[in-house]
This record gives structure tokens, sequence and C-alpha cells, in this order.
């Protein structure tokens, strides 16, 4: 069977778009040679800085002939139907077509047409320009005179087709004035002459020749290998890098990995500095010394090029260039530490963190008062809280995070030690970040706790007081990730807070800021407000003097109510992120919306504990047959109700309990309410459930014995309470009508 | 290879101004037209109205030439080694792009003494962008031994007008190459003149001086009052020379129209330099230079060397 090789050579292409852009060659030309009935056995695409290619192998050298049949109009149908059936069929006359029966419809044409299957070669050459013209780029540019799109210019293209062991035919096609041929070219420098190619083997095995490495992983493998080796030679240690692994594989065609060093005084600059310096602007590796952990002051380039003086003049340009930027490093590195953070604050009165939430210096102050709120309830002194929320974000005014700003944090943290800050506040002012993802470590210590929730949670807020909520795939400003991070400190840490007051009473802090209300004063009457109250009447009710306060600190109403939506917006919000959360760890999300819909659901840890309680109840025998008979009780209801177009609740008459079974279940239905009602203010969830369990006997009992639809109104109504009841009584842990399955 | 034939002191690996006349000279042989530097104050040579607006419309064009550019924020007061408020660009503009426009790039850094065979030359992605003058391209910069010593830029659009054909552009950074192949640390210590002992001219000896007294003018002194008035001064004079200029299907005056666009992108540097532009205002003076470049590029298609008929 023959194979194809195609081979886009163009000007470089950029490191990043590399890997996709294989794939997508790959994908775009099996699935148009499928299309086409043009099955293969394998395909594997190949990408280098200057072409990106594809060998598919084992296609058939020509589609299979195919054979339509078009059914016409019925024998004597009037002229014009006759004529167009010939037309769209292709055929002369009525002679060509045949004459089938059908006992409905009587007799009708019909026209048999054969479509030969083309040569594959042929195929491939419809195929190709196509998908070079369409193909998609991230970004794609014209050149010269011509209007063809590639990534960078396009200046040939090898097509090649044919079985192994035979000279392959050249596929002819063109694309604007590239025509397709079988010569390629090797490295830029090191063997630029034209290469006549034959098939997949002949291709690599010639560039390969010519200091071309065409196969990706092969490149990576080649440079991991070498720096590994070069750097064991120095007694080193590679501090590996993947990312940066990808980007180098993607700049040289023939990697040659070469090490240089730079002066010892440039380690007294933090490690990550350096790197990040080396990394960012050089592409270069750093290494480490294995007996300290340290950095080493040497670095490993990897070179496009077999230079004629061994390397000699690349390394010592390349530390030219390294030594600068190692300069402007120390430079940054020791004027940020002449200046303390403390300097820098009043800086950030000028800086907008965002347009409509006004400057880093407002947030700053907000994230203070968050802190020291949130730090006695995780365990954190409320004096260190606050000093770590003042210094947190200093660092973002520093030169060095200026220049790298993946360093934020660390810097801060780095900043803080030299000026000899409380070692919780030098920690926070790094982990308040953190978790940056589902994989990064949750902060441990109760200031960065503090400082990290009360950051994340004036995020959230402040986003949603805009209207700047995460839809779809859109998400600019991390707002899950910040509910997420959220979520894992308070469960990893097993911490009780309250979150709905919490963030009510934050909306009305950014809502002032947005709205421009006279701040120092309302803060206090916020303050002051009892934690659940969700309407005006309710603070109204709360007390008058609290009102006055409110009225007189220019803090309007209406900003109350906004922000009680904002809060019960953003609590479901959070709701949403604990069920992925609790779902991508295995928990059943209908669990987590049965304990939702209880009022005033707001403490997570509570939460996922009473959640995790009922989980356990309903996987026993009680749980399950008490489940049945909750929604027996309930669909009973709900025709009962519907029928008569009233609700039944409320308490049961206990003079029309007739049935023993029915007597017992009302006792039973007071107790385990009673009970379960004490076990969960003690919050001891698996008690409740317990509890709860002994109301399963009583239940079936009742079904069994007892008609609820009694022909006496009187009974039949108190039933139907009784049964209601059933259902109140589970309400204390969770709305069963939410559990699925 | 450096001609063998040239005098020391005009050997491009020994003097900043012998650099500067090979890549001259080499262009030149290009069928460039050599042209001098524009006679105002610039960010890039970019700005030069023989790239921007002779990138747009359908005539061929080959120009090279170097253009002082001044980034009145860079200024370090003449004691950073590297960056400096004032330096040289040499610019380089083919239109329609030729196919073979790397290898000449290749070859004017072989004329200037880079031997292909010892150091490694890199097109590393970096896509163009000047939303001054709403225009973008895509190219790379090229890197020898890991340091950028140009731009290369296939522009796609300029003033907002779609380039067809496309230019290439070449953008050399002087004192960053001359510091490379004269194998200086310091850009005050390159060699001007190619001479030495008494004779010798450092580039110091011609720039420090100016480059302390214009940091000091750029952060300290430039009169923002009078440069908030200049540039609304040079807005309304841009809008009302691309009316007097306009006659329906033809433009009689987009030159100095954008003579005044030039002006006020610079005035707006000096004031960025100042601190007295607040972030939101930023984005608003960048947009009003942007519309200024743009209704000067839709004035030069209406002129004859933009190709109207």
């Amino acid at each position: 069977m023959p194979d194809l090789l195609i081979e886009l050579f163009s000007e470089e292409i950029p490191a990043r778009m590399q890997a996709q852009a294989a794939d997508g060659l790959k994908k775009l030309v099996t699935d148009a040679l499928v299309e086409r009935g043009l099955l293969y056995e394998g395909a594997k695409a190949f990408v280098t800085p200057r072409r990106l290619a594809l060998a598919v192998h084992g296609l058939p050298g020509r589609q299979a002939d195919q054979r339509e049949e078009k059914k016409g109009p019925r024998v004597g149908a009037p002229e014009g139907a006759i004529a167009g059936f010939l037309k769209s069929a292709g055929l002369a006359s009525l002679d060509q077509a045949s004459v089938q029966s059908d006992p409905k419809k009587g007799d009708f044409y019909v026209a048999v047409v054969e479509k030969p299957g083309r040569p594959t070669p042929e195929v491939i050459a419809d195929i190709i320009p196509a998908i070079i013209r369409g193909f998609p780029w991230p970004k794609s540019m014209r050149w010269g005179s011509g209007s063809l799109r590639w990534v960078r210019p396009l200046h040939s293209i090898v097509a090649t087709f044919g079985a192994e062991g035979d000279e392959p035919e050249v596929v002819r096609f063109e694309v604007d004035g590239i025509v397709s041929s079988n010569v390629t070219y090797g490295h830029r420098f090191l063997a630029p002459a034209p290469i006549t190619v034959k098939r997949l083997d002949d291709w690599m095995a010639k560039l390969e020749a010519a200091k071309v490495v065409v196969d990706r992983d092969r490149r990576k493998d080649i440079i991991l290998n070498d720096a590994k080796d070069l750097a064991l030679a120095n007694g080193l240690e590679l501090v590996e890098d993947e990312g940066l692994l990808d980007e180098v594989a993607g700049l040289v065609e023939w990697p040659v990995v070469l090490m240089g060093a730079f002066e010892e005084r440039f380690l007294d600059i933090p490690d990550e500095v350096i790197r990040a310096t080396i990394r960012a602007n050089q592409k270069c590796f750093v290494l480490k010394n294995p007996a300290t952990g340290r950095l080493a002051n040497r670095f490993l380039l990897i070179s496009n090029l077999v230079a004629s003086d061994g390397g000699a003049a690349i390394v010592a340009g390349n530390e030219r260039v390294i030594r600068a930027r190692l300069s402007d490093a120390k430079f940054f590195w020791d004027t940020d530490r002449v200046n303390g953070l403390e300097s820098r604050m009043p800086r950030f009165q000028s800086i907008t963190f965002h347009e409509k939430l006004g400057s880093q210096a407002e947030r700053i102050e907000r994230i203070r008062r968050l802190a020291v709120e949130i730090a006695p309830k995780v365990g954190a002194q409320p004096a260190l809280a606050e000093e770590a929320a003042l210094y947190a974000k200093a660092d973002l005014l520093t030169e060095v995070v200026g220049e790298f700003p993946e360093l934020q944090g660390l810097m801060g943290r780095y900043y803080a030690q030299d000026e000899n800050l409380p070692p919780e506040v030098a920690a926070a002012c790094e982990e308040h970040y953190k978790p940056q993802g589902p994989g990064d470590r949750v902060p441990t210590a109760p200031v960065s706790i503090a400082v990290a929730l009360a950051d994340k949670i004036d995020t959230l807020v402040g986003f949603w007081a805009i209207d700047e909520k995460p839809t779809g795939s859109k998400d600019p400003y991390a707002l899950r990730r910040a509910a997420l991070g959220v979520i894992r400190i308070v469960l990893e840490n097993g911490l009780r807070i309250r979150l709905w007051s919490i963030l009510r009473n934050r909306a009305i802090e950014v809502l002032q800021t947005i709205k421009q209300l006279p701040f120092e004063e309302a803060i206090d009457s916020i303050s002051a407000l009892p934690p659940d109250i969700r309407t005006l009447k309710g603070v109204q009710a709360a007390e008058d003097e609290l009102l006055f306060k409110f009225a007189s600190s220019g803090l309007r109403l209406t900003v109350f109510g906004e922000a009680v939506k904002i809060a019960d917006d953003l609590l479901s919000f959070f709701a949403d992120r604990l069920k992925v959360h609790l779902r991508e760890h295995g928990a059943r999300h209908d669990l987590v919306d049965a304990v939702f819909a209880l009022e005033g659901q707001d403490d997570l840890f509570l939460l996922v504990e009473r959640m995790t309680a009922l989980a356990r109840f309903l996987e026993t025998e009680d749980g399950k047959t008490l489940l049945a008979g909750y929604r027996r009780a309930v669909n009973i209801l709900r025709i009962e109700e519907k029928k008569d177009g009233r609700a039944f609740t409320g308490p049961t008459n206990a003079a029309l309990l007739k049935e023993p079974a029915e007597e017992r279940l009302a006792d039973a239905i007071e107790q385990v309410k009673r009970r379960v009602a004490t076990a969960v203010a003690a919050e001891d969830f698996e008690t409740a459930m317990t509890a709860l369990a002994d109301l399963r006997a009583p239940v079936d009992a009742f079904f069994d014995a007892v008609t609820v639809n009694d022909p006496d109104p009187a009974l039949r109504e108190n039933r139907l309470k009784l049964l209601d009841e059933i259902r109140a009584a589970t309400r204390g842990i969770a709305d069963f009508d939410r559990i699925g399955g | 290879m450096i001609d063998p034939a040239l005098p020391a002191h005009m050997r491009p690996d020994r003097s900043f101004q012998a650099l500067l006349l090979t890549l001259q000279r080499f262009w030149a042989d290009q069928g460039c037209v050599v042209l001098q530097p524009y006679d105002m104050e610039v960010g890039a040579g970019t700005f030069h109205p023989a790239t921007t607006l002779r990138a747009l419309g359908p005539k061929p064009w080959k120009a090279a030439y170097v253009q002082p550019s001044r980034r009145p924020k860079d200024g370090r007061y003449g004691e950073n080694p590297n960056r400096l408020q004032h330096y040289y660009q040499f610019q380089v503009i083919l239109k329609p792009s030729p196919d073979n426009l790397q290898e000449l790039y290749l070859k004017s850094l072989q004329a200037i003494g880079v031997d292909l065979g010892l150091h490694d030359v890199r097109f590393v992605e970096d896509d163009w962008e000047s939303p001054t003058l709403g225009a973008w391209g895509l190219g790379w910069e090229c890197w020898c031994d890991g340091m950028e010593v140009s731009q290369f830029t296939y522009f796609q659009q300029v003033a907002g007008i779609e380039c067809a054909p496309v230019s290439g552009e070449l953008t050399y950074g002087l004192e960053r190459l001359a510091m490379y192949v004269q194998g200086v640390e310091n850009v005050y210590d390159l060699n001007f003149n190619g001479r030495e002992g008494a004779e010798k001219i450092s580039y110091g000896d011609v720039f420090l001086q100016a480059e302390q007294e214009y940091s000091r003018h750029n952060f300290e002194a430039a009169d923002t009052e009078m440069l908030l008035e200049q540039f609304r001064m040079a807005e309304k004079a841009c809008h009302k020379y691309l009316a007097f200029g306009d006659k329906g299907e033809r433009h009689e005056m987009a030159l100095p129209a954008y003579d005044q666009c030039i002006k006020a992108s610079h005035v707006f540097n000096l004031l960025d330099a100042r601190g007295v532009i607040s972030v939101t205002e930023r984005q608003s003076y960048i947009l009003r230079v942007r519309e200024l470049a743009k209704a000067c590029g839709a004035a030069w298609l209406k002129t004859a060397a933009g190709g109207a008929a």
C-alpha cells in the first residue's frame, strides 16, 4: 500500500504553535481522506521551526468505484418532469434509464449513475491546497504580493505518493504560485542546499544528514539527555522545566547543548529571580548544586548550530547577555531593599485596581478590615493579620515583580523577611495567593489563611457588585478559582465560618466604593449589623438607633438591599463550585443540593459534614427504606393536595388519631423531630441520622395498617397532615425532595 | 564577511559610524533608496513617513535610513550601560516583501562582521503592534547568541488600513549591534569614529552629556502645561490640514498633516515620562493619536504616492 508524504516548508513558525499545528494537519488531512473513502493504516505528523510535515501510511492507490441509483418520475409523467430527471442524472435520453415497478406507485424510471473511483494522488491534490488555505493558525499573515495566509511566509511544498520500493510520484498541485515537488532544504546554516526526497524514511534520513531532527519529541529527548549529561559531568543537577523544554525544542532544528557561567556574586540574588531572569529572557536552563540544593553559577543554552569553534563564541555571547540581565536583576533586588515595602504603599492610591472598583489602596483597605474580622474565626491574631494584609500586596510595586510578575508573593516574602517583619507576616505575603489551582497547596498558617480568605472574598464580591461574573468559558478575573480557593481553605483546614453575613457586609463596602458614598462612619454601622438580617424590616426591627446611624452615615437603604442580593447570589455560586469540587472527589451533587436547600446554610464545613453523614445514612437499609417511605408519603400528599387545591400542613389533631399505627407514627415524629433538632444544634449529624432511622419502622407500619384516604373527611385530613409531618421531620436534616437516585 | 579592503577606521566592528555606513551601503546595493533621518522627533524608525505612509497603497517601495529615536521614559541619566532615551535605529522597508528577505537580512549581518558559522542566529516569535499608529504585523526578534539585535516584521495593517502588498520591515538596534561586534559592555564605551588614541571619539563623548541633560528634562523639567497645550494644538492642526487638503477623490496635504500626528505622539511620550498621565487617560491619548494616524493614512491613499489614479 502506498504512503503519502507532505512537507510544508516555511519561515520560522512560533514555538508555541508548533505542536498544535502538527496535530491539526494530521487531523485535517486524515479526516479529508476518510471522508473521500480513502482509509489509511497510520499517520504521523512532524514539526520543526521551519517545517510542518505529515506521513500517511497504507493508503489505497485509488478510490473504490461507486454506483448510485437515482429514482425518477413515473412512466408517463409530464415532459417537464422527465427532462428535469434526465438533466439531473446526466442522461441523454430515456433509453439510458431503466424502468422499475412498484406495487403502490406503479412503473417509474431509474437512472444508474456509475461513479468511477479516482486515483488517490488526484484526490490528495484537491484536498491539500484547500487545507493549506483554511489552516487554523492562531494568527496568520500575508506576505509579498500574494493573498495566501500562513503563519509566516510559506516557501515550498513536498508532496510524494508511492509504495515501498517504488519511485514515488510527486502529487502535483499549486497554491498561490507555490508548486508542489519533491525538493526540500536542510538546516538554515549547516546544510541549506536543496535535497530531493522520496518517502518518509528517505525524507527523515536525508534531513537528519542535513542537520534537521524532524521529530519534535526526539529533539526534546536529545535536549533533555544532553543537558542532564552535561550537568552531571560538571557535578551539577539540571533544574528540569517542561515548559521551557517544549519551547526550546521549537526553536531549533539541530539542538546543541552548551554550558555557560556567570559571576558568583550574582548568587546573592534569590534563586527564583535568577531562574526567572535566565528563563524568561534567554530561554536557558539553570543548574543546581546537589550539595547545597541552591543554584550554581552555570546555565545551559540550547543552540541551533554546530559552530566551527565548538561553540565558544556562542557561549561568550550568551554569557554577556545573561550578565547584563543579572546585573539588572541584582540592581532591582538591591534597590527594592533600600526602600522598604512601607514606602511603596502611598503609590497604591494612584493605581487603579479596576476602573469601577477604585484604587489598589481602597482594595487593600478592604482586605485589611476583612482580614481583621476573619482572624479570630481562624485562630489568627488580629494585629498580625492586619499587618500581613497591609504588606501582602506591597511587592507588586517592587522592581523585581515589575519585571517578573510571576514572582509576586514570593518576593513579598523575601522583602518582608529582609525587613524583619514577623515571620507570620512574611509567610502570608507569599501564601495569601494560594491555592492557585486545584493542584496547589492550601495555606495552613492562621495569618495566611485570614489574608488569603480576605483577598479572595473581596475579589469575588467586587466583581459580583459590578456584574462581571464568569459566563461559560469566560472567566477573565479567575473568579471560579477564587471561590474554589475559599472552599478548599475552609474545608481542608476545618474552618467554621458563616459566609453570608461576611459577603453581605463586604458587598455594602464595595458598593460604597462604587457609588462613592462616604465611608468611615458607615463601617461602624456595618459592624453593628446583626449577622443574619436580610431585610430592611429586619434592620428596622433590630434597633432604631442602628437605622439612625445608617441614615446619618449616608448609607442608602437601597444599598443594603443590593448587598443582600449580591450575598445571596454569591452564596449560590459557592454552592455550585462546592458541587463541582465535591463531584470531583466522588461525592453526590444531589446531596449538596438537598442540604443547600435548607434555609441559612452558609457554613461550608458544616454543610459537608451534614452531607457526608446523610450520604452514609442513605447507604444503610434504614436510610433506603425511609427514603422510599418518604417518597410514598410525598406522592400521596401531592396528589391529594392537587385534588383539593390546598396544602395540608400544621399539627395533627391527637383526638383524630384512631389507629394505633398512626398514633405510634405521630409519637415517633414528635420524638424524632426533637432528637434531630438537639443533635443538629450540637452539630452531631451521626446522632441526628440515628434518630431519623427510628422513623423507618413507624412509617412502614403506618402504610401497612392505615388507609390515608378514609371516607371520613376529618380523618383523611388529619392523616394527610401526618404525612406532611414526616416531611417536616426530615427537613431538620435536608430537603429529601432533592435527593436523586 | 567584512570587506578586507576597508581601512581600519572604516571597519564595522571597530567603529559605530562605519557599522552604519556598511548597512547603508549594503541596502543601497539591494536597490534601496537611502534616505536621511526624518527631521522630527519620533519614537521609532517606523514613524518616518517613508515607512508609515509608504507601507500603504499598491506602489512598490524600497528604502533604508538611520532614524534617531526618542524614548523619553528610557532615560537613565547616562548611568545605565544599555538604556538610552535617544538612540539610533537602522530601518529597512521593502514593499512588496521579497521571498528572500531572511537571506538578505542574514547577508547584512555578515557584512557587518557576524560570522554565521560561529554565531547562533535565531528568529524568535515576536508580534509587533503599535497602538498609536493603528499598526500590527507578524515576525520575529532576531537573536544573535541570545541577544536581540533586530526586529523583523511583515506589516499586516498600518493606520488601520490593510497592507496590500505587504511590506517587510527590518529594524536594527544600532547601539546593541555595535556593542556586540565591538565587544563592548557599556554603550558609552563604543568607538564612534574608529580612530585610536587621541583621535578616538567614543559614544560617550558624543552623547553622555545629552543623556544626562535630556533625562533631567524628560523626568523633571519638561513644561507639562506647555506640552498639554502642544498636544491639543498638534491634534487640532492635524485635523485642520486634513480638512484643507481634502479635495474629495484626491488629497493634497497628507504629509503636513501626518507631521502633526508625529508631533502629537512625541508630546504624548514626554507627558507620559513626566508621569502626568493616569492609566485611564493614557489609553484615551493613545486612541487620539491613533485617530490622527488613521485619518492621515486614509488621506495618503488619495495621493499620487499613495496610488491614487
